[in-house]
């Protein structure tokens, strides 16, 4: 890679007029965008203070986790969007390498191996980092492709997809798989990808549950699904969990227990209500009220990103928005139905309110580069 | 990216709708549900009702204990919390598995008593594996303790823990937050005034089933406190006079049927059955020879033997049969018209030429009294010795009783399907043969010749909670000619204070007068050509003691019966005891307590020093509870 890529250059036209906006684009920054992120953080850190229990160590670890994440986000939002799309293949590899690592020396409990250690530097999970990689990296090989592309370079693309995918599926964590093959195939899906192989590949989905069902699903993975289509049966084991996150949502009503007051969550009865199920406790305490605040702050924020995605000049800038946009929005739905038991129970946190360092740094990664295509238009513009 | 933006849309609807419906359309049930979770419904137990004495001493108490509970429900495995306990606490495997049991009968989400009276080390050992043990608490919690230990073992009862066919027959709501139950005595008898009313608290319990904090609190109400008509200090003189043997004593105020000491022997422990008796205590409790778990003084049926004649002496004199000029000779034996049988008398060579009522009384002569019953016949005996109670049960305060036997014609045709014989007549003259009688029902039937045919039905509880519970029921009989009562009532003083009566030995430095009568009941028959010989004869084959007295003489005060089994004479072994006794109760004469190297010591130095380390123990844990 060149140095030139390091480089901005600063835009050529219109300077004279907007310089205070200028101040803000030079530092690469979407206003918008990041109101409504710190809106979403403050909202998420008073529930989170309620769900751990009024404890100020998690306020304070999480609030260090988002320091971390809005300067991952600064950082990121500084490069050239070609910088990405040159170094994006190289750090697939890289990520794809962790991820065997993970397979020989990871760490994890209850027997899944998600964890790596390196000296000197806080343990992470390598599949969250591959959460931006994989879109990032199926943007890069089909950007370069005629829209709508040809069938082999879709066949390439699923590959370069599902290499990360099975080996995050074999720690065991079917749930991050699937949501990282989904950003994949939402790359494809935006790079005009015909509907025909969108069918075709839902039904070849549809058709690979049953034998997945048979020779793939760990007992503990088929218990969930089970348990999602009937709780009731086993209601102190597997059904427990989300019986519990029904009765928190549902008893919150339309205004809630009120903050600190949800009985759910406090007296135990809510699993996990620090991170997966943290939506939970805001639906049992804000009521049905704070979870439309909630969603509408979610919906702004992906409004915002819908119209930089519409304003990126460049297909690969396009491509890598929208994934990044759609697989937020995966997130938030997954994450929202499991809990309210509309899906069965995977790993996904609530992005920006869940307590966890990676996946939220990797989130906000992946802010910086959708404010790196926000402010790059103005540098196409002045050509 | 206008349709995904779409599609997002639709599916954000998703899920508003979704949270919609679980919080606005389902939310009645799902707060209903969420309520449930953390609200729970407590029953809490009502503190017993206490008893006392006469005088107020303490007989049966609640003192601080620690018990071990369970809510099965909050136990993953239950066998593996088993067999944690087992581990951690050392318990038996068979009490193991009666606990197994004990769990399947609770009711849902009950706690479940497991272990009683934890010692501060089991408590120690508990907290600190708390962790592993979900659903087990300890509780401190008010155990049933008796202070007197063996002396009140039969009066009093005790209680244990409601068994499966008493939880079918009570009122379950009503037990709820209980464990124990009257089992026996007063304890049983009086159940409904000492359990209470159960209350109720509302608490806010997490996940685990730890307890947070109370909602809400009905209280319960205790029960109410017994006070008794026995004076525990008679109570220990009468069982203490006993020695260690097996007997009885049942004493009673003529006058109002108050029961005074209720004592059978040998006793027992009654704190060991309150929180589950182990299954030793009871194989060895339950296997003695001597029968410490039966209570004589209701529930043994001797032959009253020669304490009987003073009522068949006054049916003689009723029905006119004979009169107090009546003589007989008594050359020792008695024979039946067309009988060659000899009808012996306890005497041998007889009492004299001139038996008259008075003396055939007070030296017991059983041929007057062969005499006596052949002329009334079987029936008129029966007929009154019905009047004095006699045959049937006294109603008395307690939960069982035996109504002895009285025999009669129609009864042997009815049980045994023969026909009356008149030598057995004889044999009911001087109390034996088919005729049975418990301590209980000749102290009654005492108390009546002492009132002139009043006869009470007795009393062992005197007040609740201060308020006297009706009068006792009396009934008054009236003979034709009530001279008849001054003759055996001075037959009876004789018994003590003549020259030749059979009880003489009690009457030294008497300061009131008794009236009494001796018996002595034959436990196997003894052939025609055999003589009754103590040395010869097993130990348990011995006659029966017996001593009926009422006091003072011209104002009865106390009337007592006194059995010593296989003692042998009343005049020697019962008369002394009940002498004992009514000094205490007349003068406030106590006797020096047992000397250590008496035969009865044993018994009561355990039963001291075990009650001493239960105090000890009660006392260790009420310092814990401060702590």
């Amino acid at each position: 890679m060149s140095s030139s890529d390091f480089v901005r250059r600063l835009p050529s036209s219109g300077r004279s007029l907007r310089v205070e906006r200028s101040w803000v684009r030079r530092m690469h920054i979407d206003v918008p965008l990041l109101i409504l992120l710190l809106l979403l953080t403050v909202y998420g850190m008073v529930v989170l203070y309620s769900a751990s229990e009024s404890s100020r160590d998690v306020l304070l670890r999480q609030g260090i986790y988002f320091v971390i994440a809005y300067l991952m986000m600064f950082v990121t939002a500084q490069f050239d969007l070609r910088f990405f799309e040159r170094v994006a293949p190289w750090l697939y590899c890289g990520g794809i390498l962790l991820l065997v690592l993970v397979l020989f020396y990871g760490t994890g409990a209850k027997g899944a191996q998600r964890w790596l250690s390196v000296p000197g530097m806080p343990r992470f999970q390598p599949a969250e980092i591959m959460k931006l990689l994989v879109p990032m990296t199926v943007a890069w090989f089909l950007a370069r492709r005629v829209f709508p592309p040809r069938f082999k370079y879709v066949l390439a693309a699923a590959v370069l997809l599902l290499l990360p995918a099975g080996l995050i599926a074999v720690q065991p964590d079917l749930g991050t798989s699937l949501l990282i093959a989904a950003s994949g195939i939402l790359v494809l899906f935006f790079a005009g990808l015909p509907w025909v192989y969108t069918a075709v590949a839902l039904g070849l989905a549809t058709l690979s549950f049953y034998p997945a069902w048979l020779f793939l699903l760990h007992d503990y993975q088929k218990q969930r699904i089970l348990t999602l289509l009937n709780p009731e049966s086993d209601k102190l084991g597997a059904g427990w969990n989300i019986i519990q996150s029904k009765t928190a949502i549902g008893s919150g009503g339309w205004q809630g227990k009120g903050w600190l007051q949800g009985t759910q969550s406090h007296l135990d009865f809510l699993p996990e209500s620090q991170t997966d199920f943290i939506i939970a406790v805001l639906a049992e305490e804000f009521g049905l009220l704070g979870v439309l605040l909630l969603m509408m702050l979610y919906m702004a924020i992906i409004a915002r990103c819908v119209v930089i995605c519409l304003n990126a000049q460049h297909s690969y800038g396009r491509l890598l928005a929208g994934s990044i946009t759609v697989t937020f929005f995966v997130y938030i739905f997954v994450n929202m139905g499991m809990v309210s038991g509309l899906l069965p129970v995977v790993g996904v946190p609530l992005p920006l309110v869940s307590q966890g360092g990676t996946a939220l740094v990797t989130l906000m990664a992946g802010f910086g580069v959708l404010m790196a295509i926000s402010t790059e238009e103005k540098k196409i513009t002045g050509h | 990216m206008l349709i995904a933006l779409l599609v997002m849309a639709l599916l954000a609807s998703l899920l508003v709708y979704r949270y919609f419906n679980l919080q606005i359309m389902q939310y009645e049930n799902y707060r209903v549900q969420s309520d449930r979770n953390r609200v729970h419904l407590q029953s809490i137990g009502p503190t017993r009702g206490l008893i006392f004495d006469r005088n107020g001493v303490l007989l049966a108490d609640n003192r601080p204990s620690y018990t071990l509970t369970v809510v099965k429900e909050r136990v993953g495995d239950i066998d593996a919390g088993l067999a944690l306990l087992q581990e951690l606490l050392q318990v038996e495997a068979a009490e193991i598995e009666k606990l197994r049991q004990v769990l399947g009968a609770g009711r849902p989400f009950e706690q479940i008593p497991l272990k009683f009276r934890l010692s501060p080390e089991d408590i120690a050992i508990l907290a600190v594996n708390r962790y592993r043990m979900p659903g087990f608490e300890v509780k401190a919690e008010l155990a049933r303790y008796y202070p007197q230990g063996e002396y009140f073992a039969h009066a009093v009862g005790y209680v244990g823990r409601i068994n499966e066919a008493e939880l079918k027959a009570l009122d379950v709501l009503d037990y709820a937050g209980t464990h124990v139950i009257g089992k026996t005595g007063i304890e049983r008898y009086y159940e409904d005034l000492l359990h209470g009313t159960v209350g109720y608290e509302n608490v806010e319990t997490n996940a685990r089933g730890r307890v947070l904090r109370v909602l809400d609190r009905t209280d319960p109400l205790p029960g109410r406190d017994l006070i008794l008509n026995i004076d525990a200090r008679i109570q220990q003189v009468a069982h203490d006079a006993l020695q260690g043997e097996r007997g009885s004593v049942v004493a009673l105020d003529p006058r109002d049927g108050a029961v005074i000491a209720f004592v059978s022997t040998p006793g027992f422990d009654p704190n060991l059955f309150v929180g589950g008796i182990s299954g030793k205590d009871y194989r060895m409790l339950n296997e003695s020879p001597d029968l410490p778990l039966y209570n004589r003084a209701t529930m043994g049926q001797y032959p009253p033997g020669s304490t009987i004649k003073p009522i068949v002496g006054l049916a003689g004199l009723e029905y006119g049969v004979v009169t107090p000029s009546t003589v007989i000779s008594d050359p020792g034996y008695y024979r039946l018209p067309n009988d060659r049988r000899n009808y012996r008398d306890w005497k041998r060579g007889g009492h004299g030429g001139r038996i008259d009522i008075h003396i055939a009384l007070e030296q017991s002569c059983d041929v007057y009294y062969y005499d006596l019953a052949y002329k009334l016949g079987v029936d008129q005996i029966h007929e009154f010795g019905d009047l004095f109670g006699l045959g049937k049960r006294s109603g008395i305060d307690l939960p069982v009783e035996r109504p002895g036997l009285l025999p009669s014609r129609e009864w042997k045709r009815a049980n045994r399907n023969e026909p009356w014989y008149p030598g057995e007549t004889l044999n009911i003259g001087i109390g034996q043969g088919y005729m049975l009688t418990t301590p209980l029902q000749l102290a009654v039937s005492t108390a009546a010749i002492a009132n002139r045919g009043r006869v009470l039905q007795p009393r062992i509880l005197k007040s609740v909670s201060g308020e006297v519970p009706g009068q006792p029921l009396a009934t008054q009989f009236e003979i034709k000619n009530p001279v008849n009562w001054d003759i055996i009532a001075g037959a009876m003083e004789a018994v003590v204070h003549g020259a030749r009566g059979t009880a003489k030995g009690i009457s030294r430095d008497l300061q009131y007068r008794i009236a009494g009568k001796t018996g002595t009941a034959q436990v196997i028959g003894i052939a025609q050509d055999e003589e009754y010989d103590s040395e010869l004869i097993d130990k348990r084959n011995r006659d029966h003691a017996l001593f009926i007295a009422y006091a003072p003489a011209e104002n009865p005060q106390i009337a007592i019966a006194v059995i010593v089994e296989n003692g042998e004479h009343g005049s020697s072994t019962a008369a002394p005891i009940a002498r004992t006794v009514m000094d205490a109760y007349l003068l406030d004469i106590f006797p020096p307590p047992p000397e250590p190297e008496k035969e009865a010591e044993p018994e009561t130095e355990t039963a001291a020093t075990s009650s001493g380390a239960l105090e000890a123990t009660a006392r260790a844990q009420e310092a814990a509870l401060v702590e």
